[in-house]
Formats: C-alpha cells, structure tokens, sequence
C-alpha cells in the first residue's frame, strides 16, 4: 500500500507581476525519493518554501503529511524538516551547540536530547569535529551539520534544497549516501537540483519544473524515454565490412555524410570513421540480436559502444526550447 | 491510560502557545553563549561609551562645567562630571542596540529564521530571545560604565528605592531599544547597513540634555531636544542619581519607552514572515 506523503494540486505563486508558479500539480509517495529538477529560476525553491510553510501559495490545495499546508501550518511542521540552499547553521556556536539548540527547540528533553545529538554526530561523521566552532567547518561539514540539524526530530517528510550545491565529488557522495540511508528508514524526500546526475541517482520520480510549470513528471527511466536517441554504435576493420553489415542490418542505413548520432529514425554510417551506427531502444537483449547477426554472416565488429539517453538529453530537450517566449534557455546551460 | 504508539512526533501545534516561554529561554540562552562565545561585541559597548565618558570629562569637562548654571568654575570638571553621567548611561543603552541588529540580521541571511519558522516556533518566542538578552547586556554594561564613573569621582546620591528605580528604568529603555534594533536587524538588506543603522540611537543623546543643558542651543534645536525622548529619560535618571528635580520627567520616560516598544514589536512581527524567507 503506498500512501501519499506530499499532495499539491493547482498551486500557484506570483511576486507582483512575476507568475512564479503555474498550475504545479504534484504528487510524492511516503518513503520515495521525489527530485524536482528544473533551470535556476524555475520555481523549485519556491514550491519547496511553500511546502515548508515558508511562503503562502496565491492558490491551489496543499497537504504534506496529511495536514493541509495552510490551514494546518503548524501541524505541517511538527512532520517536516528543510534543508535549504543556504546553510541554516548558527556560525558562532559549535556543531554540537547547534544540535543541542534544535533538540532544545523540538523539546526533546534533556536526556534524549543528549542521546540523539550523540547519534547525529556519530552518523554525520561529525563527532571530532563536535566541539570546534563553525568557522573551522569545510562546506561538506556545515551541509552535513545543516541536514542533521533538520533530522533531530526525525521528521516523515524532508525538504533538500539543493543539497549539494557547491560541494565537492566526495562530499556529494557522502550526502548521496545520507539521503538513500534516510528513505531505507522509511522518510519521504523531496529534492530541488539542478543537477541531472543527481536526480537519477537518487530519485523514484523525477518531475522537471520550467517556467513555473511542470513539463514533464515520471520515473527516470520514463523520462529517458520521451527523449529518442538511443543506438549502438559498431566500429569495423574496413570498409567492406561496413558495407555488408549496413546492408544486413538495416536497409535503410543511408549512405553519406551524415555523422553519427543525429540518426533519429534509423542507421546512419560513418564511412571514413568505418563505424555504422543502429537505433535501439536499448537493453541487453537487443545489442545481443545485433552481434549475433554479424557474427553469423562473419563480420568482425571492432568495437561496439552503447549510447542510450540520458537525463541531459531530457532535460535540454524539455527545457531548452524557451527561448523566444521567456529567455529561461540560456539558464538551462548552466553548470 | 490508553498507550498510543505514534511513529510521528507529538503535533505541536496543539501545544504551541505552551511552549513560548520554553523556546523564548532556549533563544535567550543561545544569545548569552554567542555574548560568552564573541566577547568583543559586548565588550565594545562598554569601552565606547568609557572613553567617550574619559573624553568629555577629562578633555571637555573644564571648560563645559564651568558654563553650566551656577557652578564655580573651579570646580567645573567634578560638576560637569556629574552632569553627564546620566547622559553617558543613555548612550550606553541606546550602544547595545548595534550588537542587536546585527546578530538579527545574521540570522535573517543566514537562514536560520527560517529554519525556526519550519519548526513551529513562534516569532514572539525568536523575538523575545534577543530582547531579553540585549536587556541583560544592556543593564551589565550600564553597571560597568557606572563603576568607571564612581571610580573616577561620580558619587550618586540615591536612596536603594531609587536605585532600584533607576535599573528598571534601564530595563525598560534596553528593552525599548532592543525592540527598534530587531527592526532595524530585519529591515536592513545586509548585515553592514544593519550595524550602522542603530548608531543613530546613539547620536540621539547628544541632541537633547544630556551633554549640555538645550537651553544653550539655537532655538530649532532646542525645540527638538526638549521633545525627543531621551531629555526626559537623561533627566529621570538624573532624578534618581543626584536628586535633582523630575517633574513630569520620569512619566514621560516611561511613556516613551512602552511608545517605542510597541513600534518596535510591531514593525518587527509584520516583517519577520516576509523578511525571513528570500523570494
């Protein structure tokens, strides 16, 4: 049985004249991973400020937890926790001081206060650093600090604004980590990035946020498949070989200049690269019917590579086309 | 007794009006360690109003208390001392406020307000922390300044009634202050503009009686001086120190203070939603 952890329905936010958020309808499942990806600007944080009980929606129907977001505020916030895009530390105590300072806020008491900071520190990999005042923190340890002072209370519901904006390959692993840790333990995530890599690693359902609206919403592997482009590509010894394996495999595998990948609707052949490149919808199974084919008409194949789309592909594909109405494009290229 | 077993925590909001006074000492103590933690805010606001006091005294203090009316000129610095202790008082309250908005301020771009506005916790109870903090800092560098004053000759002769008096006057002013510097740390775009804004509090005592007597200057000015909230605050705690007449002096302080503490209450909780979460 799935139950519903974040529901939102016909949300809209405009700043003055600025329509911010338009018509966002959004669902997340208690215990998923939820990324909301989208070009700065989009509206993530926004919709995330609302959700937190931040920022007042103009209109639209908004539970989180099963408390309505605006007539329930306080409700919501016994449930959640953010981490935002800004660390929400306090710079002159010590990592340790500020857990004890959110323990204290949650009113946990002093003796599971004591015991739960102890635990936080010990998984954030923060307990030598403990004492130390903030100043002395890198910036993987203020957002490891920052995401376990959301977890004191073991909220159901966690908000991850861009959590791993700014840091380094080895940090972003670390909060990777922490975040699938957090969803084996049964919390629901939802996540703002930027960051295509960090949607499929993490998240069960991705939805991508332009313009304030959401263009597109499904499993990665859903959205992989809005996108075509697929194919593999075989390298050969010589051009005879080509030419007989362009003429087995696909009949309509064109002749000429066209380099590579911009076959959409079939094969394309590289005849000074001697590679011939053949749509697939991917999978293992179809490279094997492709090999096998060449190999029992005796065609040795030098190299075979497999291209299948990725979440770029996706993403500049539904975002990328803006730039006309409203200028989000050149924003989609960041990074 | 029934046994729930609840997987989510406690719903604070049923409680939540419970838990403000809670969460008001939590944000209290959190202000004491930054003040233990960084010392150097709080000690500023002690060294600056002594030097200022050491300056007038010792460079001024001659020539100023020779012109007030009816000292012996030979006396003038002891005589001018004694005149500008309240005023010194009043500008080391109204110096407590710069730490005040700063700290808000940090804690408006640090995000941290809003992680306490995503935890139920009331403004009044974020709010209160810093006023009630600023107020004790205020009192202790009040107490400080004041020995300095005694040590270089200052002598009060308040009963222990007006000395009581007096401390809660300064509560009362401190507070009043704290709440116009929470407004000023909000409003304020960045940290910067808001450790400067508060310095106008402090320049506000010397415009009224509090360095020398209004009557000595020009007439707009004087104008200002006489209404300006700080002349009956100085000549209140004039009053109660060295038991010169109050008059309606003392009423009107008082009043000034539960003016500007409203104004500063107010302004403050209609912008700490807005001002707390960056669009």
């Amino acid at each position: 049985m799935t139950t519903t952890a974040i529901a939102v329905q016909g949300l809209r936010k405009s700043y003055g004249t600025k329509t911010v958020l338009d018509d966002v309808d959004l669902t997340v499942n208690a215990g998923t991973v939820t990324a909301l990806l989208g070009p700065n600007g989009a509206g993530k944080t926004t919709t995330v400020h609302i959700l937190s009980t931040l920022v007042r929606p103009d209109a639209g129907t908004l539970t989180v937890a099963g408390c309505d977001v605006v007539r329930d505020p306080d409700g919501v916030r016994a449930a959640i926790g953010l981490t935002g895009q800004f660390s929400a530390v306090d710079g002159l105590l010590t990592g340790e001081e500020n857990l004890l300072l959110m323990a204290r806020l949650r009113h946990l008491g002093a003796k599971r206060s004591k015991t739960r900071v102890a635990e936080l520190l010990e998984q954030f990999d923060l307990v030598e650093a403990a004492r130390k005042p903030l100043a002395t923190y890198s910036g993987g340890m203020r957002r490891r600090l920052d995401l376990a002072m959301t977890l004191v209370a073991t909220p159901s519901v966690i908000f991850l604004d861009e959590p791993t904006t700014g840091l380094d390959p080895r940090s972003r692993h670390t909060m990777w980590d922490i975040v699938r840790g957090l969803v084996l333990e049964g919390t629901t995530v939802l996540l703002t990035t930027q960051h295509l890599e960090e949607a499929d690693q993490l998240a069960d359902h991705i939805a991508v946020l332009d313009g304030g609206r959401i263009v597109a919403d499904g499993t990665p592997d859903e959205l992989k498949r809005l996108v075509p482009g697929g194919h593999i590509r075989l390298r050969f010894a010589d051009a005879a070989a080509l030419d007989a394996a362009a003429g087995l495999l696909d009949g309509s595998a064109r002749d000429g200049s066209a380099r590579d990948g911009s076959a959409r609707d079939g094969s394309a052949r590289d005849n000074a690269g001697l590679t011939l490149t053949v749509p697939s919808a991917g999978g293992v199974g179809a490279l094997r019917s492709v090999l096998d084919r060449l190999d029992a008409a005796h065609l040795e194949v030098d190299d075979v590579s497999i291209h299948t789309p990725d979440l770029d592909d996706v993403f500049f594909a539904l975002t990328g086309t803006k730039d006309q109405s409203g200028g989000v494009d050149t924003k989609g290229t960041e990074s | 007794m029934t046994t729930i077993t609840a997987q989510r925590p406690p719903m604070q909001g049923t409680h939540h009006q419970s838990y403000v006074v809670t969460d008001a000492i939590t944000m209290l103590r959190r202000n004491l360690l930054h003040m233990i933690r960084y010392p150097g805010l709080s000690v500023f606001t002690i060294v600056g109003p002594v030097v200022i006091l050491l300056m007038f005294v010792f460079v001024f203090g001659g020539t100023l208390g020779a012109g007030l009316p009816g000292v012996d000129p030979a006396g003038g610095r002891e005589a001018y001392l004694a005149y500008v202790m309240p005023g010194i008082l009043a500008i080391t309250i109204a110096g407590t406020a710069g730490g005040t908005a700063t700290t808000v301020s940090m804690d408006m771009t640090e995000g941290i307000t809003a992680r306490f506005r995503t935890m139920a916790i009331s403004r009044a109870a974020v709010l209160a922390g810093h006023v009630l903090g600023n107020t004790i800092q205020a009192i202790i560098a009040v107490a400080l300044v004041l020995g300095v004053g005694v040590l270089i000759g200052f002598r009060p002769t308040a009963t222990p009634i007006e000395w009581l008096a007096t401390f809660g006057l300064i509560a009362l002013i401190a507070c009043a202050i704290t709440w116009i510097a929470v407004g000023m740390g909000m409003q304020a775009k960045s940290v910067e503009t808001a450790s400067n804004l508060p310095l106008l509090l402090v320049l506000l005592p010397f415009l009224g009686s509090g360095f020398v007597p209004t009557d000595s200057m020009p007439a707009g000015l004087q104008w200002f001086a006489e209404y300006q909230p700080f002349t009956p605050i100085v000549e209140t705690f004039r009053g109660l120190l060295l038991g010169t007449p109050l008059g309606w002096n003392a009423v009107l302080a008082v009043a000034w203070c539960v003016v500007i503490t409203v104004i500063g209450y107010v302004w403050s909780m209609v912008i700490y939603e807005r001002k707390s979460v960056r669009p």
